[in-house]
C-alpha cells in the first residue's frame, strides 16, 4: 500500500517532469508565423523592389531579434516576380499552396498586384500592396490592402498649393507611359474641385530628350505654372529645357522624381522646382510635433545601419506593409481572417507613407496629408511649410 | 497668340536635333559605301561614346577633353573587336544576314554596357557653361554651337578624307567593286575594318556632344540609331551632303511637328518619312541616279 502510494508519487512526479518538459518544448518550438512576399528583386523594376525586400527582411530581424510575436518568431517567405505579372502569379500560388503564409506583402509594381488580387481574394489571404495603381483598392476588395500613396494625393496636394498662391491657369506636361497617363487623368479630374484651367496639355515620349517644342507652345499657351508628371530622366530634361528657354513660370513635378538622381541629372536647373514627396526624404527637417517623425527616423536610421545606404519611399511602403501586419498578428493572431479584419481596423497608424485609417470602404487609408510639397533648394530638399 | 521666337525656337531645336542624326547618318553611310552592310549596330555606338566619357570622368577623375578622347579610343576599339569578331569571320554571306548579325550585335552591346553600367540614366557636364544664349528670341544652349561646330568639322574632315587622301580613295575603290580594288593592290580587308573605325569613331563623338544635353544611359542607341538611319536614307547612302541635308530635314519637320501638331507624332514623323522615301524615291531625295549605290 505505501509502496504504491510512493510509486504513484515517483511517477506522477515523472510524469509531471516530463509533461512539463515537453510543454516547453512546445513552446520553445511553436512554429514560426510564416509571412510571404513578393517583390520584383529583379528585372526593370528591381529599383523597387530591392529596397522593398531589404526593408522586409529588417523589419522580421528586428523583431524575432526581440523575441518575435507573442513568443513566435516571424519567417519571410520572399519571391521575386521580376516584375511580370506571370511569374507573380506562379509566385502567389507557391506561397499559398506549399508555404502556407498567413499573409502577404507587396508586390511592388500595379501590373503584378493586379494579377495576383484574385488568386489571394479566392483563397482568403491578406494581401498589402506597396505599389501605387489606384485600381488596386479602389472598388474595395476585401483581402486586399495598399500602402503606396495614390497618384490622386499627390495632385490635391499641389493644387491645394496653387490655389493659396493665386494660380488658376496651368499647363501639363505628361509622359506618355503608365505613370504620366494616370497622372493627367488624375490632373484633369481634380482640376474643377480647385478651382483649376488646364489650358495647355502636352506629352512626350519616355525616351523623348528634347521637350523644347512643347514648352515653346505652352510659354505661347500663356499659363501661369507647368505641371510635368513623369519619372526619370525625362522631367530632368523638361528642367533642363526650361531653363534653357528662359521659362520664368513657377515648375512643379510629380512624386516620380522625389529621388536625388533626378537633382543630379537636372543640376543647376533643378533648383526651385517644387513637388509633392512622402516624408522620408525630409525626415530630419520634420517638426517635432508631426505625427510620423518617430517612425520616419527609426526607419531611415535604422535601414541607414544595416544597409549603408538611405532609404527611400519604396522601401518605406514595404516598412509600412510589414508594421501593418504584424501589429494586425500581435492582436488577433496568425488566422488570416482575423488578420484581414484587425487590418481594416487600423486607425491613425502613424508610418512611412503616411498616417494609415483603414475602413470597409477605405483599403488605402491615406489623405492628401500623406504628401508634402518640397522645394529644391542648393541641390538639396527643403520642406515647403 | 504666337510667341514672337516660336518659330524661331522649332527651327533652331530641330537643326540642332537633325545635326545629330546626320552624324550618325554618316556612320551608317561610310560603312555601307566601304563595304555594302548596313550596321544596325551603329546607334550603340553613339551610347558608348557617352557611357564611356561617363565612366572615364567619373572613375579615372580625368579633366574632360582627355576623357572625351579616351572615350573615342575606346569606342573605336570596340568597332575593331566589333569587325574582327563578328564581321570578318563569315566569307561569302549574303548581305541581309550581315544585317541580321549587326541587329545581334547591337543588342549584344546594350545588354553588356546595361551589365556593366546599370540601368541608370547619367548626364554630362555641359562643354561650356549652361547659360542659355538668346537668338531672335528664342534661345539656345552653348553644347548646341559645339553641336553644328563639331558636325561641320566632321563633314568637312570627311569630305576632304574621301576625295583626296589614298586611304580614302582606296576605301571608295573598294565600294564601286572590291575584287577589282584588291587586283590593283588595296588590302579590301582593312579597308572594311577602317570604314567600321571611323563609323564608330564618328558615332561616340556623336554621343558625347549631344550627352549634356539630352543625358543618356544603355538604352539610348535603339532610337538614336533609327533617326539616324532614317537620315541617311532620305540623303540616299552618301557620306556627304545628301546625309546632312537628311538629317536636318528629319530635325526641322520632327520639332515643327511637335510643335504645330502634336508631340505625340513626333517619332511618328521619322517613319512615315522614311517609309515614304522607301516606297517612292529609294535612291534618296538629292540622288540624280542610283548608279552610285553599290
Amino acid at each position: 500500500m505505501k509502496r504504491g502510494l510512493f510509486s504513484k508519487v515517483v511517477f506522477s512526479f515523472i510524469f509531471t517532469m516530463l509533461f512539463g518538459l515537453m510543454a516547453g518544448t512546445l513552446v520553445f518550438a511553436a512554429p514560426p508565423v510564416k509571412i510571404g512576399a513578393l517583390f520584383s528583386v529583379s528585372g526593370p523594376a528591381a529599383f523597387l523592389g530591392e529596397p522593398e525586400r531589404n526593408t522586409a527582411q529588417m523589419v522580421v530581424d528586428e523583431i524575432n531579434k526581440t523575441g518575435g510575436i507573442k513568443g513566435r518568431k516571424l519567417e519571410l517567405v520572399v519571391i521575386d516576380t521580376q516584375g511580370d505579372p506571370a511569374k507573380a502569379v506562379q509566385g502567389v500560388n507557391k506561397l499559398i499552396k506549399d508555404n502556407k503564409v498567413v499573409a502577404i506583402i507587396g508586390p511592388s509594381t500595379t501590373g503584378d498586384s493586379m494579377a495576383v488580387i484574385p488568386v489571394v481574394e479566392k483563397a482568403g489571404i491578406p494581401l498589402i500592396s506597396c505599389a501605387a495603381g489606384i485600381k488596386i483598392t479602389e472598388p474595395v476588395k476585401k483581402w486586399v490592402f495598399k500602402t503606396a500613396q495614390n497618384d490622386g494625393l499627390a495632385v490635391a496636394k499641389i493644387y491645394e498649393y496653387l490655389n493659396k498662391q493665386k494660380i488658376s491657369k496651368i499647363a501639363i506636361l505628361t509622359v506618355s507611359d503608365g505613370f504620366g497617363s494616370s497622372g493627367r487623368e488624375q490632373l484633369a479630374a481634380h482640376a474643377k474641385a480647385f478651382g483649376i484651367d488646364i489650358i495647355s496639355n502636352e506629352t512626350y515620349g519616355p525616351k523623348d530628350t528634347d521637350m523644347t517644342a512643347q514648352l515653346t507652345k505652352i510659354r505661347a499657351g500663356g499659363a501661369q505654372a507647368i505641371i510635368c508628371w513623369g519619372t526619370n530622366p525625362g522631367p530632368a530634361v523638361v528642367a533642363r529645357n526650361v531653363k534653357q528657354l528662359g521659362i520664368k513660370l513657377p515648375l512643379f513635378m510629380s512624386h516620380g522624381v522625389s529621388s536625388k538622381k533626378f537633382i543630379e541629372l537636372a543640376g543647376p536647373a533643378a533648383e526651385g522646382i517644387i513637388l509633392p514627396s512622402g516624408r522620408v526624404i525630409v525626415a530630419n527637417q520634420m517638426p517635432k510635433t508631426d505625427y510620423q517623425k518617430k517612425a520616419l527616423l527609426s526607419y531611415v536610421n535604422g535601414y541607414k545601419k544595416v544597409y549603408k545606404v538611405e532609404g527611400d519611399h519604396f522601401g518605406g511602403h514595404a516598412w509600412d506593409a510589414m508594421m501593418l501586419l504584424t501589429n494586425a498578428i500581435e492582436k488577433a493572431g496568425d488566422n488570416p481572417s482575423a488578420i484581414r479584419d484587425q487590418l481594416e481596423k487600423t486607425a491613425k497608424f502613424a508610418g512611412i507613407g503616411g498616417t494609415f485609417s483603414y475602413s470597409a470602404q477605405d483599403h488605402a487609408g491615406l489623405t492628401k496629408d500623406a504628401f508634402v510639397l518640397v522645394e529644391i533648394k542648393n541641390q538639396n530638399w527643403k520642406l515647403v511649410k | 497668340m504666337d510667341h514672337p521666337g516660336q518659330l524661331v525656337q522649332y527651327v533652331l531645336t530641330g537643326l540642332s536635333n537633325g545635326a545629330i542624326y546626320a552624324l550618325i547618318g554618316f556612320g551608317f553611310a561610310i560603312i555601307h559605301n566601304a563595304t555594302g552592310i548596313l550596321n544596325f549596330a551603329q546607334g550603340e555606338f553613339v551610347m558608348l561614346g557617352g557611357m564611356f566619357t561617363i565612366f572615364i570622368l567619373s572613375f579615372l577623375n580625368l579633366p574632360l577633353i582627355p576623357a572625351i578622347m579616351l572615350a573615342i579610343i575606346f569606342s573605336t576599339l570596340v568597332g575593331i573587336l566589333f569587325e574582327r569578331l563578328a564581321i570578318r569571320p563569315l566569307k561569302n554571306v549574303k548581305p541581309l544576314s550581315l544585317v541580321i548579325i549587326t541587329i545581334g550585335a547591337s543588342i549584344f552591346i546594350r545588354g553588356a554596357a546595361m551589365l556593366i553600367w546599370g540601368k541608370d540614366t547619367h548626364a554630362l557636364p555641359a562643354f561650356s557653361g549652361s547659360n542659355p544664349l538668346y537668338v531672335y528670341g528664342a534661345t539656345i544652349m552653348p553644347q548646341h554651337l559645339w553641336i553644328f561646330g563639331i558636325t561641320i568639322m566632321i563633314i568637312i574632315a570627311n569630305k576632304l578624307f574621301f576625295s583626296y587622301s589614298i586611304l580614302g580613295k582606296a576605301m571608295r575603290a573598294c565600294a564601286y567593286n572590291a575584287h577589282a580594288a584588291s587586283l590593283v593592290g588595296i588590302d579590301v580587308k582593312i579597308m572594311v575594318l577602317l570604314s567600321f573605325m571611323v563609323s564608330s569613331a564618328i558615332g561616340s563623338m556623336a554621343g558625347i556632344i549631344i550627352a549634356p544635353l539630352t543625358m543618356t544611359s544603355y538604352d539610348v542607341g535603339i532610337m538614336l540609331g533609327i533617326k539616324g538611319f532614317c537620315a541617311v536614307i532620305i540623303g540616299g547612302m552618301s557620306s556627304g551632303l545628301g546625309t546632312v541635308l537628311g538629317g536636318l530635314l528629319l530635325g526641322l519637320l520632327e520639332s515643327l511637328g511637335a510643335g504645330y501638331i502634336s508631340a505625340s507624332y513626333k517619332d511618328a514623323i521619322a517613319f512615315i518619312i522614311l517609309l515614304l522615301i522607301l516606297f517612292i524615291r529609294p535612291e534618296g531625295l538629292f540622288k540624280q541616279k542610283a548608279t552610285q549605290r553599290v
